[in-house]
């Protein structure tokens, strides 16, 4: 078997724009420049990048969400660059994502219920509904939220307990992989640890391999493996992270890692300045 | 602001209350549902409860004023007409058309125009443009005058009244529907759906659609209060329903000619014409708030 | 004390339309002149509350049942509104926090800056435009010609937020409340701002509020600090006593919770349930 779950080689993406009277395409400049990646099986990945840089937009061509113009995505061995979406739809299952902002990705007119049964019944991993709801509430324990969150709507919940929502919801689908974009910056510190932790461990519980966004360093040391850091649609650096972290190649690395302020008394560290 | 604290194991919420309670507390659904309530009542038993024969003729007692006012005979609550027909009666049972012009055109209307609405939001490409470009032409057209027009090809009558509302007003519920397909399209949790593998029709049916209600029962609301209107300009000018069928338009109309010595003949149909409009409107606002979920809180 | 700038004593506030929870539990804190307070904690703590306390725009909801705030000895919860107008962008600025839009879309740069001079200071349109433009050049803008003439729009995140500091400053304020200035910009942009402002405030000898939910930003910015839990004073010291020796557990957890790039084993315990229900109980939540 092939150590490496997902391949992507040579990621191009261009967002084309629409004008005309009937719409003529007009590509515009294009949002990533031929970027590698290559995730193996259960390991986590940290992307790394500031605005501008293309994660996100990384992340969706990785899920094939946004059509790439360039390059390769290989899953499991299948290529899955320009395979039709309903030949995508089978494999959909197994490569899920967690959002940024919990509160837009989940259907604001449908129940915690419905949100997390419905996905197992559609791709018969429960049978019927009695065993989707056994599975839901499951997984809500290990997520630590009640069972009585099931008939709450989404806005009745809090940040944390909807951004585990968001989890349960990937982990139910039982994937290989899933992508996490942005999951904890919107989030206070110690309810961010609680999904760090919950997050890391259930990977290891479940052998998922995972691709971490992040515009924080920090977050990525808490969590992954190895680390790609993207500025302006190019992979600058890349790396485990105990060797990044400890001697980063890059000048934008460096410039990354000392503009992140620490909690801990240090005089010097506003006037020092590193060029990126 | 202060968020409960929750940190590990939170305890669940309180229950909110039902949907039907949280209608009722709020106030635009009270009045303006009560009073569209009223009026359906009032369609539905106008033989029963109307005090006269809405057509029937007493030239010996034409334009009697209203009760209240010097001259007026006792059971013509609000006068008669020149011809001697009961005002009262007339506005009872011209509700029956006005509610029925307001609930058939406006569903025909939202129905079409949601359908188109959605698939052009959704599926987007050719779709999307080739809807859009016919909605854009159709709006170039005066509506007034395209009403006209199309009630004077079908021929007069309230068939033709619907007819004509739905063929110029589906594009209404479009554009709005498109509008916000796209606005939803674009939030995570339809991306959500995608990466579950959930098939395009599917999402649209299952995800996008409900969060289109609370606009669409807005839409649909203040759209059976244009419709009353559109009914009353087309028997006004006397392209709706024939004559002698007793229509707030077609009272208006007569009211007119009248208004220096029977005023009551105008102001009775044009008021319960306006408190019928604003009805709808406060009763769509309202639904709008209770329906949507994130609104209320 | 003369060089004592702002005091806030036994500040206590509830929210009516959360049935009269209290938002803020008998807060004392106090700046002196050319000092840089950090006012952190977690959502809900109250910081921002207190910062709209002192900038007297607490919305309606929000009901102060108790306690002073004291500005150079006057009592600002006791103010009539043209006394309060008199002293706001005056004597006490804000520095908001998000630049997209706290700025108008539709106006020059070089306009909106000039506003509060006209009018707090009495400057002639053009006296105004030449210290404008002084000013974006105090706050490290290379072309403020380019950027007087220049709509919101046109600029970037970072930049925007130093016309907004150079706007605070503008006006020579003896008190300024910074609102999580730095939330929305990069870390690299996050950084020079945070170097902007320490500048501005040294140079003007300014009293600067810091209100953040980061620890970091506040140990590398900040003087002294306040930390709040559930709208109460938890920990309150200089900077580098309270992070190198902090007194309250939860201090210590929630320094303990933050990620960390040199370590790899940080960021991934929450604040413990003990600690958070001792906390509650010591408060007096429920």
């Amino acid at each position: 078997m092939d150590r490496n779950l997902l391949v992507a080689t040579g990621i191009e993406v261009t967002y084309g724009k629409r004008a005309g009277l009937f719409g003529t395409g007009q590509p515009v400049a294009p949002v990533l420049h031929g970027v590698d990646i290559r995730i193996a099986r259960g390991q986590t990945i940290g992307i790394v990048g500031e605005s501008g840089s293309g994660k996100t937009t990384l992340g969706r061509a990785l899920l094939r969400l946004v059509d790439v113009s360039a390059g390769n995505i290989t899953f499991d061995g299948k290529d899955i660059t320009h395979i039709p979406e309903n030949e995508m739809r089978p494999q959909r299952r197994r490569m899920q994502m967690i959002f940024q902002d919990p509160m837009a990705s989940l259907n604001p007119r449908h129940t915690i219920r419905r949100i997390l049964t419905g996905p197992l019944l559609l791709h018969g991993i429960a049978g019927d509904t009695a065993e989707a709801l056994a599975r839901v509430k499951a997984v809500l324990d290990r997520v630590s939220l009640p069972a009585a969150c099931l008939d709450r709507y989404p806005h009745e919940l809090s940040g944390g307990q909807r951004q585990r929502i968001g989890i349960a919801r990937a982990v139910l689908m039982e994937p290989d992989f899933v992508l996490a974009d942005e999951i904890v910056s919107g989030l206070d510190v110690s309810t961010q640890a609680q999904a760090l932790k919950l997050l890391k461990e259930l990977s290891r519980e479940l052998g998922l391999a995972m691709a971490f966004i992040s515009h924080d360093l920090s977050v990525i040391r808490a969590i992954c493996d190895h680390v790609y850091v993207l500025r302006l649609g190019r992979i600058v650096e890349q790396g485990p992270c105990e060797q990044v972290f400890a001697a980063p190649s890059a000048a934008y690395t460096r410039a990354l890692l000392d503009a992140i302020p620490l909690p801990e008394y240090d005089p010097g560290w506003l006037e020092r300045k590193t060029e990126a | 602001m202060a968020e409960p604290i929750t940190i590990t194991a939170p305890t669940a919420p309180t229950k909110p209350p039902s949907r039907f309670k949280t209608l009722l507390t709020e106030p635009k659904v009270l009045f303006g549902g009560g009073f569209i309530l009223l009026l359906l009542v009032i369609a539905i038993l106008a033989p029963l409860i109307a005090p006269k024969d809405p057509l029937e003729q007493d030239l010996m007692l034409g334009s009697l004023p209203p009760a209240w006012l010097d001259g007026a005979e006792p059971g013509y609550y609000l006068g008669t007409d020149d011809l001697g027909r009961d005002v009262l009666s007339r506005l009872l049972y011209g509700s029956r058309i006005a509610l029925f012009v307001a609930v058939s055109s406006a569903s025909l209307a939202a129905l079409i125009g949601t359908v188109l609405g959605l698939l052009a939001g959704w599926y987007g490409g050719w779709t999307d443009r080739i809807i859009s470009r016919i909605v854009d032409i159709w709006m170039a057209f005066p509506p007034v005058l395209l009403s006209i027009l199309l009630v004077a090809v079908f021929g007069s009558g309230v068939h033709s009244v619907i007819a004509a509302i739905v063929i110029i007003d589906w594009t209404r519920f479009c554009r709005v529907v498109r509008a916000e397909t796209l606005a939803q399209a674009q939030l995570d949790y339809i991306t959500a759906a995608r990466t579950v593998g959930f098939p395009r029709m599917k999402i649209l049916t299952r995800e996008i659609f409900p969060n289109i209600v609370p606009v669409l029962i807005a839409l649909v609301s203040l759209e059976m209060g244009i419709a009353v209107v559109v009914e009353a300009i087309l028997s006004f000018v006397g392209l709706s329903v024939s004559s002698d069928t007793p229509t707030w338009g077609g009272m208006i109309a007569q009211g007119r000619q009248l208004i220096h010595h029977a005023w009551w003949l105008l102001v009775a149909p044009l008021a319960v014409l306006f408190a019928t409009v604003l009805a709808f409107n406060q009763l769509g606002g309202g639904l709008r708030r209770a329906f949507d979920p994130v609104m209320r809180r | 004390m003369t060089d004592m700038l702002l005091n806030v004593t036994g500040l206590s506030a509830v929210s009516d339309r959360e049935g009269g929870l209290p938002v803020l539990r008998d807060v004392s804190l106090s700046l002196k002149k050319g000092e840089v307070r950090g006012l952190v904690g977690e959502s809900g703590a109250g910081k921002s509350t207190i910062a709209k306390a002192i900038l007297s725009i607490l919305p309606r909801t929000v009901r102060v049942t108790g306690g002073w705030i004291n500005f150079k000895n006057r009592d600002l919860l006791a103010m009539k509104p043209q006394e309060l107008r008199s002293i706001m962008g005056s004597e006490i600025a804000l520095i908001p926090q998000d630049p997209q839009t706290a700025l108008n879309p539709g106006r020059r740069i070089g306009a909106q800056l000039a506003d509060g001079l006209r009018l707090k200071r009495g400057m002639s349109a053009k006296a105004a435009e030449a210290r404008a433009l002084q000013l974006l050049a105090d706050v490290q803008i290379r072309d403020p010609d380019r950027v007087m003439a220049s709509f919101p729009h046109q600029l970037s995140g970072g930049m925007r937020q130093r016309v907004l500091i150079a706007a605070a400053f503008a006006v020579d304020p003896e008190l300024v409340v910074a609102d999580e200035p730095t939330t929305a910009l990069d870390v690299t942009v996050q950084k020079e701002i945070l170097r902007l402002i320490r500048r501005m405030q040294e140079a003007h000898g300014t009293g600067v509020l810091f209100v953040t939910h980061d620890l970091g930003i506040v140990a590398q910015i900040c003087d002294s600090v306040t930390l709040l839990y559930a709208g109460k004073v938890i920990e309150e010291g200089p900077v580098r006593s309270v992070l190198e020796n902090p007194q309250h557990a939860y201090t210590r957890a929630l320094i303990a919770a933050g990620p960390r790039y040199d370590r790899p084993d940080a960021g991934l315990e929450p604040v413990p349930e003990e600690i958070l229900h001792a906390l509650r109980q010591e408060i007096g939540i429920r």
